[in-house]
């Protein structure tokens, strides 16, 4: 009794901390989430090119904006889990915190890429340019540099645990740029449209063109997390099999002397 | 604590003048880039006076940027970092007071060379005023933003690249809002004081926040 109340307030991410369990809680979870994924991928497919109706200026280029957001979206969340995870990592030094900082910054970095290029494509047909040094488009670029520099930082330090504080910090510092992402088309004169989702006063489009939108979010989003406890699990499975060599190392240097 | 930050700083700032290599190259680097830009752009002088203002900045940020690595580099390589670590100052203001010695030994001669160099670009009488004042502001946040960087790869082999691939997008609002405030007084009908004032709010933010970051970065690296 007194064992199970406290595995209770053990806590959810106490509970994860050791990664035999989050091993078997993402196999638990990533199949469904596959499937989930697929699923509103396709609903969300079907619904931008068969039901959604072309825009009165823009015609069909318009549902690039299907893709378009949900990459955006979806690059800053990509930031806002590494932002949460090096909280985690530095405040509370859980042990999968620097698994999952360090996994999601490439995915972050694809979706930004993607963002970036699908824009770029949008653009070029609704503005007559592929970009603009205006805040938004400038702001999502830092945001790219942001994911490199992560990136870069991982790779130049070899110990695992320095390189993840050291990350962790970093991220910390360029958080400060999800902010001026999020309110730079209301802030400046930006050639990029306003905030037409969120914003006080709700959604300023219509629902036969916002939920398509939202159900590809939702679908990016479904992928964006497969992509990322994918990564996890084989980062886990990349540090067991280094722990595993230094072992053989350290017992075949033992066994010869 | 107050005189133990005075020494750091005071102590600091003789070394960087003993040794005066990197305030040297640092001008050097300065002059070289804002010279090389016109002979590749051409010498036409409305050109150059519209770009001068983004042209000083940048110049002066890489200038900067080559020379913050040496803000912890010296110290942390015989040992004496640790020591400082171990003293009565907490590592915050060790990092600010270094960061502060930065910004005298370097910004401030780079902010001084500005108006001479801005000469070669042609830049409006009227703009020399706000290109002081501006870069004046700015360059403590370019010191105080270049100790997290430095803080962060001490100690890396080819710390000076990553470096730069940090700290760069870092140093984007600063560079923006410089620039457009010195461009305010040169075209424009946008006014002076808006872009300047956030200018300060960004530096002032720097120089609190910075030091933790970098003391952060430092108790990791010095352990």
């Amino acid at each position: 009794m007194t064992t199970a109340t406290a595995e209770q307030r053990a806590g959810f991410f106490n509970r994860l901390a050791n990664p035999t369990r989050f091993m078997g809680l993402a196999d638990a979870i990533l199949p469904w989430l596959t499937g989930l994924a697929a699923v509103l991928l396709a609903i969300g497919l079907y619904m931008a090119f068969f039901t959604a109706p072309p825009d009165y200026q823009q015609g069909h280029t318009v549902k690039i904006m299907f893709i378009h957001v949900p990459f955006a979206w979806l690059a800053m969340m990509g930031y806002a889990i590494i932002t949460v995870s090096s909280i985690g990592s530095l405040v509370w030094r859980h042990p999968m915190a620097d698994v999952a900082a360090k996994t999601a910054a490439p995915i972050g970095a694809c979706f930004t890429f993607l963002a970036l290029v699908t824009g770029m494509l949008w653009g070029k047909p609704m503005w007559g340019t592929y970009w603009v040094w205006d805040a938004r488009l400038t702001s999502v670029l830092i945001l790219f540099f942001l994911y490199l520099g992560l990136m870069a930082m991982w790779q130049a330090i070899e110990d695992a645990s320095r390189a993840g504080r050291a990350a962790a910090i970093l991220a910390i510092v360029g958080s400060v740029n999800l902010p001026v992402i999020k309110f730079s088309v209301d802030w400046w004169n930006t050639l990029h449209q306003p905030a037409s989702v969120v914003k006080l006063g709700g959604p300023a489009i219509h629902p036969s063109i916002l939920v398509p939108l939202l159900v590809m979010a939702a679908a990016f989003t479904c992928l964006f997390f497969v992509l990322h406890l994918t990564a996890m699990k084989t980062e886990v499975l990349k540090r067991r099999v280094q722990a595993l060599r230094m072992t053989r190392v350290d017992a075949a240097s033992g066994a010869s002397k | 604590m107050i005189a133990a930050f005075r020494t750091l700083v005071a102590r600091d700032l003789r070394l960087a003048l003993r040794e005066g290599g990197a305030i040297s190259t640092a001008l050097g680097f300065y002059l070289i880039v804002v010279s090389i830009l016109p002979l590749g752009l051409g010498p036409d002088l409305n050109l150059l006076a519209r770009i001068a203002p983004g042209v000083l900045w940048v110049a002066l940020l890489l200038a900067a940027l080559l020379s913050v690595d040496r803000i912890f580099h010296d110290d942390h390589a015989d040992g004496t970092l640790e020591l400082i670590a171990l003293g009565p100052l907490p590592l915050e203001l060790v990092a600010a007071a270094k960061a502060l010695a930065h910004w005298i030994a370097i910004g401030v001669p780079l902010t001084l060379a500005a108006p001479v160099l801005a000469l070669l670009l042609n830049l409006p009488t009227n703009a020399f005023g706000a290109l002081l004042l501006t870069m004046i502001t700015g360059t403590p946040a370019i010191s105080f933003l270049g100790s997290i960087g430095a803080a962060l790869t001490l100690g890396l082999r080819r710390g000076g690249l990553l470096l730069a691939l940090l700290i760069l997008p870092l140093y984007v609002p600063v560079l923006v809002f410089g620039v457009s405030a010195v461009n305010a007084v040169i075209t424009g009908p946008a006014p002076f004081l808006p872009s300047w004032a956030i200018l300060c709010a960004i530096t002032l933010a720097t120089l609190v926040l910075a030091p933790l970051a970098a003391a952060a970065a430092l108790r990791l690296n010095l352990q």
